[in-house]
């Protein structure tokens, strides 16, 4: 009746994942009981859960990051704990324990912190900087969100119901087929990231539809913002690899449920195409992620030196140009395999070549903030920490595409230093800078500026606290995934490392205070212009929080850099006063496809991890029911009236125009 | 285990490469953040001595600059890759005193199996080398990847099942190392640390005699129950009985090890968390 499913799966031998789990149970039911007795329901369920508003999914998609970068960072205070206190001894966690919790440490933070928080800001933000009123497929851009949020759901059901993958994260065969790992851990990675993946795909496919298809008048391609390019890029790479993810985990899925012969030691499998099919993902992976930063430093560093991007084409071919070379390096993950010198040296110099228009960006964001005019907020203060940050990471990067050198820090400590490096340093650092920047958009007041820096400077100094002692352990020979070790020169560093974690843990404290304080604050930090730091894209030309159709007229782009070009020519000719012609607007429809459809998906993930055949034939029937009744809709738009649209937009353009004629009287 | 107190002449050619490519790095990166740094502070808005120049946006020289430096340096560091993959490419030879000794590696779960097929013995965990010969590595797997590693003496190779990847070392100077598995391989993975003794040339024949008097023989039936999950704390030798054990293994005759038992029907699966403690 229930499978492989029965009382043995909940570990009640073990209190830390009972204990962790009975907690966030207990907050989750509270939080759905406060909304339920204060009657806030049918909002939540009107305007977020069935909501295919590109700004409140993108929302959704940053809170659902957020949360789960709090769980991926317990998981990694644990780490940090155990590797400082197992010398010569065990710990206080056991194998089976420990190794579960790196595998969904860097599980959690590739595919449920980072991509989603990239995805939410880009959702967020490029249709208001395109100057258009939604993105292209608005209902698939829900069910994106909320498949997203179901592989994020069975990786957390996996602490309490069975187990998580003990492999690492990318899960290697032969350790992940059925013969060495026999449990339900490796299924429910492998079908949260399936569930999930469908999800960044169609997310994906809808991104770079509106880049490519939704433009206001006059944005041509080369006066798009710096994020429409990263995020064009990035999300092309999403297209071109995550179906490559999917097929090569169908292949594994196939192997543990149906007998196949993919990646076994038997029968002719072959580990090496596993390593090769998942890295010819997981290296554009990384690309997918700090893409999107890249953009998102473009737009801080330039509005916040009060200069246009500096060699903005140049920036664009450097874009473009990763984008493409990102698919050809994927072996310089594997040097260590034995393939031939030759092979070694072509992926490890088109690896380095990888690094030249990453210069290029650091050099044109350098020239961006020469002979500019440079503000230190917070976002701006997260961009600076991240280039200088990012070119030490840059460093070892290219280090260990040498491939004589990767062949002695292959997997060490200095490998998980480096990877780090890169991702706290340009990939988290890119979406708070981006999270500081465009929270005013999004909710209509600044956040608390004290408690952002504060933020910054913690997680900043933290950061090197932790991860440069991971440097040196890796230079004395530590390899990575020790449970315990001996060797007593690696004992000072993991210890000065967990330290590090916990000057870190203040930075997110003080990140979690800094948004309470401002939420009651609100009314002092309230931005009425829709444009609080006096920027040069589309964004800023609408109200803070905008309204639902983003804009009442469609705006008309003239060059690069369109609103800072408005302002200039609106104080020229001191804002012309004539009454706007305002029309009606069709909106696309809530839908509840998206939650239905991934209130099924979590239903069939979870009944083919525990083989109950009933249940998945039950899941796939609804999910699939749920498209047939959304395809048959008869009305998917519904129409805001001139009236409504002209009362909305009228105190927005009142405050925008006392702000340009007081920049004007300066 | 200190990989910048190498000792042999891998090491010290891997470490060489590091070291010179940092520095040609370091050229770079250095100036990149002093000049972040200066021009973050210098243009600052509060500064009334710096000159505000909003059209400043495009410049052809500093964009040829800015393209030529990184270019550059990866056109050297290009070079270094090359001839660096080329020379220290791990099946390459590495000349030294007196006849190579052959060495063939298998990883287990968890624990190393070193066969001398040439001197009709083996080693677990323990790793007996002359100093200053050539030793050449054949290596396998009997189960799941892992990364054979020794850092004070170069490159680091995969073991895989059904496959044999070759490594060529050499020790210099006679003292114990250790050696480790790079790669994750399971609950038992951080036992996974073996002892590299580096005797003398002329001590070495007389440690193969005395290993080759151990009751213990090593055959297809020994192997198949070492390979079972489980760390190995001693150090246990054997005489080999089959010198061709090494290619059974490798080509699947001797089928791949076992993984853990099947405690119970149910998901969570306890047998190899307890084999490991």
């Amino acid at each position: 009746m229930l499978g492989k499913l029965d009382w043995s799966a909940i570990p009640l031998d073990q209190p830390i994942p009972l204990v962790a789990g009975a907690v966030v149970l207990v907050a989750i039911l509270g939080v759905l009981g406060w909304v339920v007795v204060k009657g806030h329901l049918p909002y939540l369920w009107h305007e977020w859960i069935t909501s295919v508003d590109h700004k409140r999914i993108g929302v959704m998609y940053i809170l659902l990051a957020s949360v789960m970068l709090l769980r991926g960072g317990s998981d990694a205070i644990m780490m940090r704990i155990q590797q400082a206190v197992a010398y010569q001894s065990q710990g206080y966690l056991p194998p089976e324990h420990y190794n579960q919790i790196f595998s969904a440490h860097g599980t959690i933070m590739i595919f449920f912190v980072a991509m989603p928080f990239v995805i939410g800001l880009m959702n967020l933000i490029v249709p208001l900087q395109l100057g258009v009123r939604d993105v292209a497929f608005p209902t698939l851009n829900s069910v994106g969100f909320w498949l997203t949020a179901t592989g994020a759901l069975l990786v957390n059901i996996s602490l309490v119901v069975g187990e998580f993958a003990r492999t690492g994260w990318l899960a290697f065969p032969p350790l992940s087929e059925l013969s060495y790992s026999p449990g339900v851990g490796v299924d429910y990675y492998a079908w949260s990231l399936q569930i999930s993946g469908v999800g960044t795909l169609v997310a994906g496919i809808n991104l770079v539809t509106t880049v490519l298809k939704l433009r206001t008048k006059g944005m041509n391609y080369l006066r798009m913002p710096m994020f429409c390019w990263t995020t064009l890029a990035s999300n092309l790479l999403i297209v071109a690899a995550f179906p490559i993810l999917t097929a090569t985990l169908a292949m594994l899925l196939l192997d543990r449920y149906l007998g196949f012969h993919f990646f076994t030691n038997e029968a002719g499998g072959n580990v090496m195409m596993f390593m090769n099919l998942i890295w010819a993902w997981g290296h554009p992976e990384v690309y997918i992620l700090v893409l999107p930063a890249f953009g998102i430093f473009s737009e801080v560093v330039s509005t916040f030196s009060g200069k246009a991007l500096f060699g903005y084409r140049s920036m664009v071919l450097a874009t473009m140009a990763i984008c493409v070379v990102s698919f050809m390096v994927w072996l310089h993950h594997f040097f260590t395999m034995g393939a031939g010198p030759n092979v070694n040296a072509i992926f490890g110099i088109a690896s380095m070549i990888i690094a030249i228009p990453t210069g290029v960006k650091i050099y044109n964001w350098l020239f961006t903030m020469y002979g500019g005019r440079i503000r230190f907020a917070t976002p701006m203060l997260w961009s600076v920490g991240f280039m200088v940050t990012f070119l030490i990471g840059g460093l070892t990067g290219v280090l260990l595409a040498v491939p004589p050198a990767d062949f002695i820090l292959h997997n060490s400590m200095f490998l998980v230093a480096h990877f780090h490096n890169v991702i706290i340093g340009g990939v988290l650092f890119g979406v708070f800078a981006g999270f500081e920047y465009w929270f005013p958009k999004a909710f209509g007041f600044r956040l608390d500026e004290r408690w952002g820096k504060a933020a910054f400077w913690f997680t900043f100094i933290g950061f090197f606290i932790t991860f440069m002692p991971l440097y040196i352990a890796g230079m004395l020979g530590m390899t990575r995934r020790m449970q315990h070790y001996d060797v007593a020169a690696w004992r000072p560093w993991m210890i000065v490392a967990a330290v590090g974690v916990a000057v870190l843990t203040i930075g997110v404290i003080c990140q979690i205070v800094q948004l309470v304080v401002s939420i009651r604050n609100r009314e002092a930090l309230r931005d009425r212009t829709g444009d609080p730091w006096d920027g040069r894209s589309l964004e800023w030309a609408t109200s803070s929080p905008p309204p639902v159709f983003n804009f009442a007229f469609n705006p008309d782009v003239r060059g690069e850099d369109a609103y800072w070009d408005m302002k200039a020519r609106a104080r020229q000719q001191s804002l012309a006063h004539e009454t706007p012609d305002y029309q009606d607007i069709e909106m696309p429809r809530n839908s509840p496809t998206g939650f239905v459809c991934a209130f099924f998906a979590t239903i069939m993930g979870f009944a083919l991890i525990w083989h109950i055949w009933w249940m998945v034939i039950l899941g796939g029937l609804g999910a699939w029911a749920t498209f047939v009744v959304f395809a048959w809709r008869d009305h998917d738009e519904y129409v805001i009236p001139a009236e409504e649209v002209a009362r909305i937009d009228r105190s927005n353009i009142e405050e925008r125009r006392n702000l340009v004629s007081m920049a004007g009287a300066v | 285990m200190n990989l910048l107190d190498p000792q042999g002449p891998v090491a010290a050619a891997n470490r060489t490469i590091l070291v010179d490519s940092v520095f040609i790095m370091l050229v770079i990166v250095v100036p990149t953040i002093f000049a972040i740094l200066a021009f973050a502070f210098w243009f600052r808005a509060s500064n009334p001595r710096a000159r505000y120049q909003p059209e400043f946006v495009y410049s052809g020289r500093v964009e040829m600059v800015v393209w030529s430096i990184p270019a550059l340096t990866v056109i050297l560091l290009g070079g270094v890759a090359w001839i660096g993959s080329h020379q220290l490419d791990p099946a390459a030879p590495v000349p030294g005193t007196g006849s190579p000794v052959r060495i063939q590696a298998v990883s287990l779960d968890w624990k190393w199996l070193f066969i001398y097929p040439d001197q009709r013995i083996a080693t677990v965990n323990t790793l007996t080398v002359p100093a200053g010969a050539e030793l050449n590595f054949q290596l396998t797997s009997s189960s799941v990847m892992n990364t054979f590693f020794i850092p004070q003496l170069g490159s680091m190779i995969y073991t895989m099942n059904g496959m044999v990847t070759k490594l060529n070392l050499r020790a210099d100077n006679e003292g114990k190392l250790q050696g480790l598995s790079a790669h994750f391989s399971g609950d038992g993975f951080p036992d996974m640390m073996f002892d590299v003794n580096v005797i003398s040339p002329l001590a070495f024949p007389d440690w193969v005699a005395n290993t080759a008097k151990t009751d213990a023989v090593l055959n297809e039936d020994s192997y198949k129950k070492l390979m079972q999950q489980g760390i190995e704390k001693g150090r246990p030798v054997y005489r080999l009985d089959d010198p061709r054990l090494f290619d059974l293994i490798a080509t699947q005759h001797i089928p791949p090890g076992p993984g853990p038992a099947l405690a119970s029907e149910a998901g969570r699966s306890h047998s190899g968390g307890h084999d490991a403690r």
